[in-house]
């Protein structure tokens, strides 16, 4: 009788300790791992586990990113629940666009349209820049800057003198 | 990094006033500054610091190619010295001529064709191309 009760009690805390140990968190954050790795674009993120809940950490580039991540995670065997801490960082800026434009006649002709209705001053294209010469108020040359700015086109205003 | 350093009070402004998408690369000599500011006064305020820092801007040390953020459907007001702006049917001078704006008037964008030229539309349902530049948005 006290055997049949000994042995209960040693199967049932077997069991017991078998279900709570397996899979075990440092085999799930293994088996999570692989899982990321094989998507290029999840790199970066951190995992911890315990008790089989996941939480992840790290930075993805956006929420498609980071629900991709989660469905990943989410989906390895053994993992209860997943917390995903990973925050979103935008990609950055691209460079500007003045970096790589040429001085083509449509862009010529912007430069023709917008000094048309400022009296005195000429334009002639040298090389990549626009070269003007004339004699300007502030106001106008401002707004000449700004034009030329826009139509994203170097420029040589060493020649543009003030008006008085 | 030299421009860098001589800009550093415009980019500095720059990134303070929130300059969308703002980035800066130096290239051969010149700055390269893009992005996009939030209001006619922010853009005003930049370009004011450009001509503080660089007098009459005859350095050619700098490429401010800032924006104004206007969606189709901002309302623009017209910014010639005094005269009327041209809206004219294909976004170039060689367009033909289909209507006016008076200087001052608010007019509708319709879209942002390119850098120079944006298709706006008249309180009295003109609709046609004029010169951004002469273009403020509210």
């Amino acid at each position: 009788m006290k055997l049949t009760k000994l042995l209960m009690v040693v199967v049932v805390s077997a069991t017991m300790l078998f279900v709570s140990c397996k899979p075990k968190d440092a085999d799930i954050k293994t088996a999570v791992e692989k899982a990321l790795a094989a998507d290029p674009s999840m790199t970066g993120t951190t995992i911890d586990v315990k008790d089989g809940i996941v939480t992840m950490g790290g930075e993805c580039k956006d929420d498609a990113c980071k629900a991709g991540c989660e469905k990943i995670v989410a989906g390895v065997k053994g993992v209860k629940s997943v917390v995903n801490n990973c925050t979103i960082t935008p990609p950055p800026p691209p460079p500007p666009a003045s970096l790589t434009t040429v001085l083509d006649e449509a862009t010529q002709q912007k430069v023709k349209d917008g000094l048309k209705d400022i009296a005195g001053v000429t334009v002639e294209f040298v090389g990549d820049k626009a070269v003007l010469k004339g004699a300007v108020t502030q106001a106008n040359r401002m707004k000449i800057m700004q034009m030329l700015a826009s139509a994203k086109v170097l420029s040589d205003v060493t020649g543009l003198t003030e008006k008085k | 990094m030299a421009l860098q350093d001589k800009y550093a009070e415009l980019l500095q402004t720059a990134t303070t006033l929130g300059i969308a998408n703002l980035a800066s690369t130096e290239q051969e000599g010149v700055l390269h500054v893009s992005g996009t500011a939030n209001s006619t006064a922010d853009y005003d305020a930049l370009w004011a610091l450009y001509a503080k820092i660089d007098p009459n801007m005859a350095s050619g040390d700098l490429m401010m190619n800032i924006d104004i953020k206007a969606d189709a459907g901002a309302q623009l007001k017209v910014t010639t010295d005094s005269t009327n702006l041209n809206i004219r049917s294909t976004p170039s001078t060689e367009g033909e001529i289909i209507g006016k704006a008076a200087h001052d008037e608010v007019v509708t964008l319709v879209e942002k064709t390119d850098d120079s030229w944006w298709k706006i539309k008249t309180a009295d349902g003109e609709e046609g191309y004029a010169y951004a530049q002469y273009l403020s948005p509210l």
